[in-house]
């Protein structure tokens, strides 16, 4: 087995082959039959987590394009993480809303397997293609409640823009290949750092190209115009699935793509990442200030974390690059669970993720509000929780870069963000819950059971996180 | 093992209590009494440390370390000095109080209080006894959260706006700091290869004196702002007056002190020339601070604002002490820290009781409770006259020690600081006479029971305490001496070397610092 040419595919094989096994199983399912689909795609991913973990270390490339480093694994595992947890959290909404179980555990299956692929692509194209299947299954997700005109809103914007981004990243592709003849990272570096071609208008084209193709699928300012009325519309566990998910991979791919084939000319690209990075650290807690409804202030607040994570990326030293990686984790496991919890409180005919719906919470449901801080309280970074331990991470990087504005508009604009967390905790904590409200429904178990993990997993990661920090710090030296 | 023991008790004592079930508050009694066994567990263990304390060591004492996270050469790396000592035991004497004080007025959610309350002591404690910068901001910050809660549940009408306030305040400036405390990292890390937290390796850190500013900037700030010096006082007022009592008794009694401890181990000894620098600047805020919070406290209605107020005239007069940083300076500063504790936590306790009473603390409402209520109003008058610093009496010593201190190093300013001892008498007298002397002026008063024994229990170590302390202040003084001595030197010597040395540039800031060590050669 050991340098078989497949050996890097195995994690996206895995869940790739939990997708069709949902599917063929949907087809052999009667009409109001009960399946555990869920539980198929599961065990797909326990699958690509084991593989992942027998891959650690191991180097191993499939055909040139993929590339099992331990940076690409780190993403993995983050994935994998998220795809379970959604999984958790879905099994309780799709069988409450009465979505079609089938597909939408193949199109999240589909979706993490095409976010694998792009975390772990050494090559242009192959990112590329990558990002098409996962965006054409989180397109389908955000609109699976056909019966929303929200939803369908939302899901129509993200394939529009969605679209238009592919075009500009496909275009920034063809330029790169125009320049240096290859799509693959490693040749294209090579050929880059040897021609030292800074200024170059071409390739400045190329990465501008790229970058915008990039930030589109971070929402970083001015790119993030999708972002709110998107994660709005699309039913709140898709959204929790998305704003990490797809983040996480997107950022994995931005990462390697600038920080080695293009890391020559970071003199070029850092000062447009800086204006990005600012522009969105403080939009997307400023906006957010404004925000009434909790679905669209955790996109707003999403849209300020990407903005965390290009600081990281500007630092472009080690720190940083662990850093990003541990943020993501961080991150991608708070907000899954905070979105959970939305999903949670939702009705099959009412959204309930308006503030006020969080009214009382701790007085009906105390063990949903105690979980809802904590996830609160680690998206703003306040220790003892992962989110601290992210922030810090991320402006240790950019301190040791000498990048003193950028970490103080980073820990002033999460001050204002703790602002509006606080103001769902408020809601839980100290309003009494609106009469006319309906109470809110009982919480499924495995949804309980998502929540618990992942509480564990902050509070792990913010109390003892020097075992993942080793990993982190690891995953990158292997290829940069 | 002692110091890990004095935070995790009373942290241990809340994930237990996490544990209880308590629907409906059937168990509220049982588990009023657990956090109390609890919290009085903890002030064992921290009598334990002083009783184990060596006061003739200036070295940090019943130190652990255990790396934490090593690729940042982070540890979990506690001590404590005569500084921090008694503002262990001040946190672990003020805490079972405190939560004494809410069996009468906290109903609702007894059980949830009780955690909070717990929480917020093992953070306090934390804070108090971190020498990794790391540690410190993570206790630091983490100590928010239970008082946000406590503010905001527990609180009076405009509890949400004060708590939130409160939070904002305190991160804006502590995220400055973690900023900083990550520069310093990262400096030491330039110097020798390694990145480390411990606060004694970062002592020894040459810092150029330009970074120096900044960074004492940064960490002043956010001292400043939970001091409160002014004019970061503002959330104060809104804090402590919608705070239950028993979270006025911590955050007067305890919380505020963590700024001016911050001064003392964090900003003056990391950054001696900027300290020497901006010295006169922060005394000059201190005694505004002092005057303008006696002012402002003579005119409130309310006499829980009043004693708020009072706050912000006497933690003025520590960071006078501090800025004057010389012996007598420092030893008082660090005197009044505890007094003040003591006093402003026993009227705060003691407002708190009259407003379960009647429901309202304004002055007006009352007068002539002398006649009502004579054990109260004896009580009340010890801690009234403490406050003002009454000779005999716990406040008395560190104001003298501070007034000697300012004096030997800015005249002016200790005479402007001496108003402020006056205006002290002014605003407490005459809020003691209109409350307590006169004829009753409402019926509702008429029939006030006096204190009860479970309110004795609170009020009387308190009074007890302030004697103790205004009569037997050695006993207080003599373990901070030598660490106070070590403190005061270590920081004149660094300033002096960094003037002699020829190869500095002799900017602005040298000769600003040259001229504050003349002046404390002089003496």
């Amino acid at each position: 087995m050991i340098g078989n040419p497949f050996n890097a595919v195995v994690p996206i094989l895995c869940v790739v082959l939990a997708a069709l096994a949902v599917m063929a199983a949907e087809a052999f399912r009667a009409r109001d039959e009960e399946m555990a689909l869920g539980g198929l795609g599961i065990v797909g991913l326990v699958g690509a987590a084991v593989s992942t973990v027998l891959l650690w270390n191991g180097g191993a490339t499939s055909f040139g394009v993929i590339v099992a480093d331990n940076f690409g694994l780190f993403v993995t595992m983050t994935l994998v993480v998220v795809g379970i947890l959604t999984v958790m959290f879905s099994s309780v909404v799709v069988r409450r809303d009465a979505l079609p179980a089938g597909e939408y555990y193949a199109l999240v299956l589909f979706a993490v397997a095409g976010m694998i692929m792009m975390a772990t692509a050494n090559d242009l194209l192959v990112i590329f293609i990558a990002l098409e299947i996962l965006s054409l299954a989180v397109y389908v997700l955000t609109g699976i409640r056909r019966d929303d005109p929200r939803a369908t809103e939302a899901a129509f914007k993200y394939f529009l823009l969605g679209a238009f981004s592919s075009a500009f990243f496909l275009y920034g592709i063809a330029f790169t290949y125009g320049l240096s003849g290859s799509t693959r990272l490693d040749q294209i570096g090579a050929f880059l750092a040897a021609q030292s071609m800074s200024g170059n208008p071409l390739i400045l084209v190329a990465v501008g190209l790229l970058l915008v193709g990039f930030a589109f699928k971070i929402s970083a300012v001015p790119f993030h115009m999708w972002t709110p009325d998107t994660y709005e519309g699309a039913p709140a566990v898709v959204t929790g699935f998305m704003s990490t998910g797809v983040k996480a991979a997107a950022f994995a791919a931005f990462t390697r793509v600038f920080l080695s084939a293009f890391e020559p000319f970071s003199v070029d690209w850092a000062p447009a990442i800086w204006v990005m990075a600012v522009a969105t650290m403080i939009l997307g807690t400023v906006v957010g200030v404004a925000q009434t409804n909790v679905k669209r202030m955790l996109a707003y607040s999403s849209i300020a974390h990407g903005g965390y994570l290009l600081v990281g990326l500007i630092a472009a030293n080690q720190v940083g690059k662990a850093a990003i990686l541990f943020y993501l984790l961080a991150y991608a496991v708070t907000n899954v669970a905070a979105f959970g919890v939305i999903a949670l409180l939702g009705a099959r005919d009412a959204a309930n993720d308006e503030l006020r719906d969080f009214s009382g919470l701790w007085h009906s449901r105390p063990a949903l509000a105690a979980l809802m801080t904590v996830c609160l309280l680690s998206l703003g970074g306040l220790p003892p929780t992962a989110g601290f331990i992210g922030k810090w991470y991320i402006f240790s990087a950019a301190v040791s870069s000498g990048y003193y504005g950028l970490a103080i508009i980073g820990v002033l604009t999460s001050v204002v963000s703790v602002f509006f967390y606080l103001r769902v905790v408020v809601m839980m904590y100290m309003s009494d819950r609106d009469p006319a409200l309906a109470p809110p429904a009982p919480v499924g178990g495995v949804g309980m059971a998502a929540l618990v993990v992942s509480i564990v997993v902050i509070f792990y990661l913010g109390v003892l996180p020097a075992r993942v920090l080793d990993l982190a710090a690891a995953s990158i030296a292997t290829i940069f | 093992m002692l110091l890990t023991l004095s935070w995790l008790v009373p942290l241990a004592g809340a994930l237990l209590l996490l544990l209880v079930g308590n629907a409906d508050g059937r168990r509220d009694a049982m588990i009023r009494w657990i956090a109390l066994g609890v919290s009085l567990a903890t002030f064992v263990v921290t009598l334990g440390v002083w009783v184990g304390f060596d006061a003739s060591s200036a070295d940090f004492q019943f130190v652990e370390r255990y790396p934490w996270i090593p690729q940042f050469g982070i540890d979990y790396f506690v001590g404590i000095d005569g500084i921090s000592l008694l503002l262990v035991v001040l946190t672990g004497f003020l805490t079972p109080i405190a939560l004494l004080s809410s069996w009468g007025s906290i109903e609702r959610k007894v059980k949830e209080f009780s955690i909070f309350i717990l929480a917020l002591e093992a953070a306090m404690i934390g804070v108090f006894i971190s020498l990794d910068l790391f540690l410190f901001y993570v206790f630091w910050d983490a100590m928010l959260i239970p008082m946000y809660f406590l503010i905001g549940i527990w609180g009076y009408d405009r509890r949400v706006y004060a708590a939130i306030k409160f939070m904002l305040y305190t991160m804006a400036g502590s995220v400055l700091m973690l900023v900083a405390i990550l520069g310093l990292a990262y400096l030491h890390s330039a110097a020798t290869g390694s990145y480390t937290f411990d606060l004694l390796k970062l002592y020894s850190l040459d810092v150029a004196p330009q970074t120096q500013m900044w960074f004492f900037l940064a960490f002043t700030i956010a001292f400043a702002i939970k001091v409160p010096l002014f004019p970061f006082h503002t959330w104060l007022p809104d804090a402590h007056v919608q705070a239950p009592t028993a979270g006025s008794v911590i955050l007067a009694g305890v919380l505020l002190k963590m700024g001016t401890y911050g001064l003392l181990r964090f900003s003056f000894p990391l950054f001696p020339q900027a300290a020497a620098y901006f010295a006169p600047w922060l005394a000059l805020l201190a005694v505004i601070g002092i005057i303008y919070g006696a002012l402002v406290a003579m005119v409130q209605p309310d006499m829980k604002k009043l004693v708020a107020y009072s706050s912000v005239s006497h933690l003025g007069f520590v960071v006078l002490g501090i800025c004057a940083m010389n012996t007598q300076g420092m030893q008082g500063a660090v005197y009044q820290m505890l007094a003040h504790g003591v006093s402003t936590g026993g009227l705060f306790l003691m407002v708190g009781m009259l407003s379960d009473r009647r429901h309202t603390r304004l002055i007006a409402d009352f007068g002539g409770l002398k006649a009502v209520m004579p054990r109260f109003t004896a009580a009340f008058l010890i801690m009234t006259l403490a406050s003002i610093g009454l000779p005999g009496l716990n406040g008395f010593v560190g104001e003298f020690l501070i007034m000697l201190g300012a004096f030997r190093w800015a005249p002016a300013f200790a005479i402007a600081a001496g108003l402020g001892v006056i205006l002290s008498a002014v605003y407490m007298l005459w809020m003691f006479q209109r409350v307590f002397y006169g004829p009753v002026t409402h019926d509702a008063n008429a029939a006030l029971p006096d204190l009860q024994p479970r309110e004795w229990a609170g009020v009387l170590p308190l009074c007890a305490m302030a004697l103790v302390m205004g009569v037997f202040p050695t006993l207080f003084l003599k373990p901070m001496e030598v660490s106070v001595d070590a403190l005061v030197s270590r920081m004149q010597a660094t300033q002096t070397l960094r003037v002699e040395n020829p190869v500095d540039r002799r900017s602005e800031i040298d000769t600003r610092t040259a001229t504050v060590t003349e002046r404390a050669a002089r003496q």
